[in-house]
């Protein structure tokens, strides 16, 4: 398969996926083969990729011009395979994971939700891929509009509500902010491809950049920089597997991947100074500690982990700010590493609802020892989002404290350490509370239907093992960050 | 010989197609004439616009008179854009009218319709064809007054107050028009387009020329429905069958924009446009105006027809405010959009004619659940929403992206604001409909189940396809929108 099949075989075989997936909606065991081989295609079609990028080639693809002069543009660049890779492999995962959590909820209208799930990774690949700002917002909106059905799966009062939300706050900044933030740069440089040391260097005054700036920064909502992140938590009244991997993984990685992006490819890490960045780590900052109170406070589980991830995801967002290698290194990272484990917190809060039915936090007194490979693989996911040694997490979190101590910004330095201290006083009592408490509980239950633990063992597991197989994450992350190796 | 005279064609097949359908008077064979006619005005507008592409202006000496004397047909980069825009609905529209025909209308009165159809079609065509300005008078007329008819042949009473409604504004436009004509041939002696356009540079008295601009362009504002001359438009829009709101929605309007764009840029120019007169700055007052009003009622209808009969409003005030920027982006959008709008609000009332025949009626409680009983239909009018809202993939993003490049190389930044803030009024009333369709407990008063028939659905379709290919490949629309836009631009320096 040459590269430049590969990248459209990356779009095309979720999308051909969900058309199988609807095609064969009357046979649930056909159906979800069909998804389970789409997720094992894309992954191979992704991974296919990974020599030659490392290698420093840049496959690319031009599709017809949407607007004369802006094509439809795939290239896949270092930070867009780590992105890739991410998701396809943790398509996978849930896909299984899926199986058993529909099943064993009974939920209605699966036939909708694993084509829905196929169109919304299709999209996911067209943002990782994307070789300009056009192509980047099209798969953008497109995946918040493929994600809409996913989120009012339920079709009660609440999903509707939670719609609404999610769907006014994500596509209004993009409409009302990131657009007009696209058109400006393409009056401003004429052109809109991704280029390492950015597009707009000398073309614009610091002032107008720090505009530009903050149009693209709360307009990428994704990234669920405050005051932007309600749609996060509203998103949780979708079936767990959504909230895994599309609240975990894809649609917010793609945030804060365009975050990056537009920092390391659009402005260009050298090309501005303090004066258009300056800003940018104090609303991070502030994000991190203030999700992470909102979090320490959260009693449902399921919006625990969303404020959570709203924190997180301003870890990747304050690394690029800084725009020092190192931090730009752990922010690319850090996109990796946080989507192993937070993936492994939902999997394992949807299993003990459909274990239990169990949703607060203050229920979970004794679960552990009901479904210890769940909880067992929660703690491993919980220390990695802590950054505790050897999870994942640590590895992410180490490059942002050496970026910052390299750029000399001691308070980034001490909202991270705050924030670790913030994430262990969230997480670490359910632990605790899971196998040290509740001695006199008598339930019932046991642990979820197998598909369910296979695949949140199987991540738990992926977030241990990968620091051991970290070459090409941090290979890639590297190159990224233009940083010695 | 045929070649040459395509031209003439263009006009006359549908014109004396009309009084054949009346003489025949047999329902199978008014349309089968009307969707014949239909695709060979397509098919002769395609030729002349790949023409136009390859060898530039065609004009055509009506009786051999040569112009500035006998009526001229001049076919440009601009107009035979519109020529294709408004046959190209025709020719969907048409085929499409048969069952929705049948079930609106009147067993006897429906030949009426397809014959008052094909004159307007004619209509239409001469307004957006000819290149004399008395000419364009006669052919408003006669689109006007079968305009008339057939929105009173609407099955429901008010249809009747609404064409009246409509018969007196239009008259007044229509009059209006007249006299800003007279006063141009008064200070001229010419009534050929392009000839006035020279002598125009020579007039040394402005005054009454300034009065001819007034006259036409409130004649003209009333029959595009610039806010707020728009009063007649909701109204006429909900009352009128269902084939005939998608042709109206999709062309009528857009041919008057074509002539206020043929006046102000090819005839007055900028010079008296925007130097003696603030016109950019009224049009672009009235045209946001129009935008956020409109967009703000139609939030509130109760009924999918007037919502987006209101909706039309709102875009027509898109278009008026690309043509008030006056740089070449702007009008490329304004241009653009006339198609954008047109297949998008084409697609949108051809498949609320099929709720209309599955529901009875199309108030938001009836279509509740409509969603799992006509999903290609739901699914359809979901991306024609998406396309007003301007959501990229689909056409709308393709003229709101030239409307904000233009504000932006004007420096307006505040009218991005409003541009995109009006976007999002639009995403509020595309998703009632999305939540009363997918999100809502199904109706129950709705006998009729399933979807529209057939060969509703399918020419529906067409037009929501062609909805997302001109959102995804602008080669044809931006690749002809921007070249009228240079000519008229570099034409009215």
């Amino acid at each position: 398969m040459t590269p430049e099949l590969a990248i459209l075989g990356a779009v095309a075989i979720p999308a051909a996926g969900a058309v199988g997936v609807a095609a064969c909606g009357r046979v649930p065991n056909l159906r979800e083969t069909v998804t389970l081989v789409a997720a094992a295609l894309l992954f191979l079609a992704v991974a296919t990729l990974v020599s030659p990028v490392l290698a420093g080639a840049r496959p690319s693809v031009r599709l017809f011009e949407i607007i004369p002069g802006l094509p439809i543009a795939f290239e896949v660049e270092p930070l867009g395979m780590l992105f890739a890779l991410v998701a396809s492999s943790l398509w996978i995962a849930s896909s299984v994971y899926s199986i058993g959590y529909m099943r064993g909820n009974n939920e209605a209208h699966q036939t909708r939700f694993y084509v829905c799930f196929a169109l919304s990774l299709a999209a996911t690949m067209g943002i990782a891929f994307a070789g300009n700002l056009i192509t980047l917002f099209l798969f953008y909106e497109a995946l918040t509009l493929v994600t809409y059905p996913l989120v009012t799966h339920h079709g009660d009062d609440e999903a509707r509500r939670g719609g609404r939300l999610y769907l006014g706050l994500l596509l209004g900044t993009s409409i009302v902010l990131l657009l007009p933030a696209v058109i400006a740069t393409w009056s401003i440089a004429g052109t809109l491809d991704f280029t390492p040391g950015g597009i707009l260097a000398g073309k614009v005054s610091e002032g107008g950049a720090a505009l530009l700036l903050a149009l693209y920064m709360f307009g990428i909502g994704k990234a669920a920089l405050m005051p932007v992140h309600r749609w996060l938590p509203a998103a949780m009244v979708a079936p767990t597997p959504v909230s895994a991997l599309l609240h975990a993984v894809a649609v917010v990685k793609a945030g804060a991947f365009a975050v990056v992006k537009v920092i390391v490819y659009v402005f260009g890490t050298t090309a501005f100074g303090p004066e258009t960045f300056g800003w940018l780590p104090w609303v991070a900052g502030f994000t991190i500690l203030a999700a992470s109170v909102v979090a320490l406070r959260a009693d449902n589980l399921k919006r625990r982990l969303a404020y959570s991830t709203v924190s997180q995801l301003s870890y990747i967002v304050l690394a690029a700010a800084l725009l020092a290698p190192l931090s730009i290194v752990g922010a690319a990272l850090h996109i990796a590493t946080h989507a192993f484990g937070k993936i492994t917190l939902f999997f394992a809060a949807g299993a003990i609802y459909t274990a239990s039915h169990k949703t607060e936090v203050s229920q979970l007194d004794g679960i552990g020892r009901r479904m210890p490979w769940t909880m067992g693989a929660f703690t491993i996911g919980a220390l990695s989002i802590i950054g505790i040694p050897p999870a994942a997490g640590f590895f992410s979190k180490w490059f942002m404290f050496v970026g910052t101590v390299e750029s000399g910004q001691y308070l980034a330095l001490a909202v991270l350490a705050l924030s670790t201290l913030l994430n262990a006083a969230y997480f670490l009592p359910i632990v605790h509370a899971a196998f040290f408490r509740g001695q006199d509980r008598r339930d019932d239950h046991g642990e979820a239907p197998w598909p369910a633990v296979v695949a949140l063992v199987a991540t738990a597991a992926a977030t241990l093992a990968l620091p051991f197989f970290a070459d090409v994450p941090l290979e890639l992350a590297g190159q990224v960050g233009g940083a010695p190796k | 010989m045929t070649l040459e005279h395509l031209p003439a064609l263009q006009v006359v097949l549908p014109l004396i197609s009309a009084p054949l359908i009346v003489l025949v008077r047999r329902r199978w064979f008014a349309w089968a004439l009307a969707v014949l006619v239909s695709w060979i005005s397509l098919a002769i507008a395609v030729t002349l616009f790949l023409e136009v592409g390859r060898t530039g202006v065609i004009t055509y000496a009506i009786g051999n008179w040569p112009p500035p004397w006998g009526i001229e047909y001049r076919v440009d980069a601009l107009n035979s854009f519109v020529l294709v825009l408004v046959s190209f609905t025709a020719a969907v529209v048409a085929p499409y009218a048969r069952i929705s025909i049948a079930a609106e209308l009147p067993r006897e009165q429906a030949y009426l319709l397809f014959a008052m159809f094909c004159l307007c079609l004619a209509g239409l065509l001469g307004i957006t064809i000819t290149g004399d300005m008395f000419n364009i008078f006669v052919f408003l007329e006669i689109a006007s007054l079968s305009t008339y008819v057939m929105i009173a042949l609407g099955q429901r009473r008010k249809a009747l107050v609404a064409a009246y409604q409509y018969l007196i504004m239009g008259t007044i436009g229509a009059t209006f028009y007249v006299i800003g004509i007279g006063l141009l041939y008064l200070m001229t002696g010419t009534l050929n387009i392009a000839d006035l356009a020279g002598r125009l540079r020579d007039v040394g008295e402005i005054r009454p020329l300034l009065a001819a601009f007034a006259f036409i362009t409130v004649g003209i504002g009333l029959k595009l429905a610039l806010f707020p001359l728009h009063q007649w438009l909701p109204n006429a829009y909900a009352f009128a069958p269902s084939v005939v709101t998608a042709f109206l929605s999709a062309t009528a309007t857009k041919v008057s924009v074509y002539v206020l764009i043929r006046f102000y840029f090819t005839i007055f120019g900028t010079s008296i446009l925007f130097a003696a007169l603030p016109t950019d700055e009224v049009l672009l007052v009235l045209s946001i105006a129009g935008i956020v009003t409109a967009s703000l009622v139609a939030v509130f209808q109760q009924d999918l027809k007037r919502m987006f009969a209101y909706s039309s409003v709102a875009q027509i005030g898109y278009i008026t405010l690309g043509l008030s920027l006056a740089n070449e982006a702007g009008l490329t959008g304004s241009i653009v959009h006339l198609l954008n709008h047109g297949v998008t609000k084409g697609a949108i009332f051809l498949l609320i004619g099929g709720i209309a025949l599955r529901c009875g009626a199309v108030t938001f409680d009836r279509l509740r659940g409509i969603g799992r009983r006509m999903p290609l239909t739901a699914f359809g009018l979901v991306i024609g929403g998406l396309s007003l809202v301007g959501i990229p993939g689909t056409a709308g993003f393709i003229t709101k992206w030239y409307l904000v490049l233009a504000a932006i190389e004007r420096g307006y930044w505040w009218l991005v604001a409003v541009i995109v803030a009006s976007s999002l009024i639009a995403l509020g009333y595309v998703w009632r409909f999305v939540e009363a369709a997918y999100l809502s407990p199904p109706d129950e008063r709705s006998v009729k189940q399933g979807e529209a028939p057939a060969s509703m659905l399918g020419f529906a379709w067409v037009l929501v396809i062609a909805c997302v290919y001109f959102g995804l490949d602008t080669s044809f629309s931006v690749g002809a929108a921007r070249e009228a836009a240079v000519l008229l631009i570099g034409g009215a320096r």
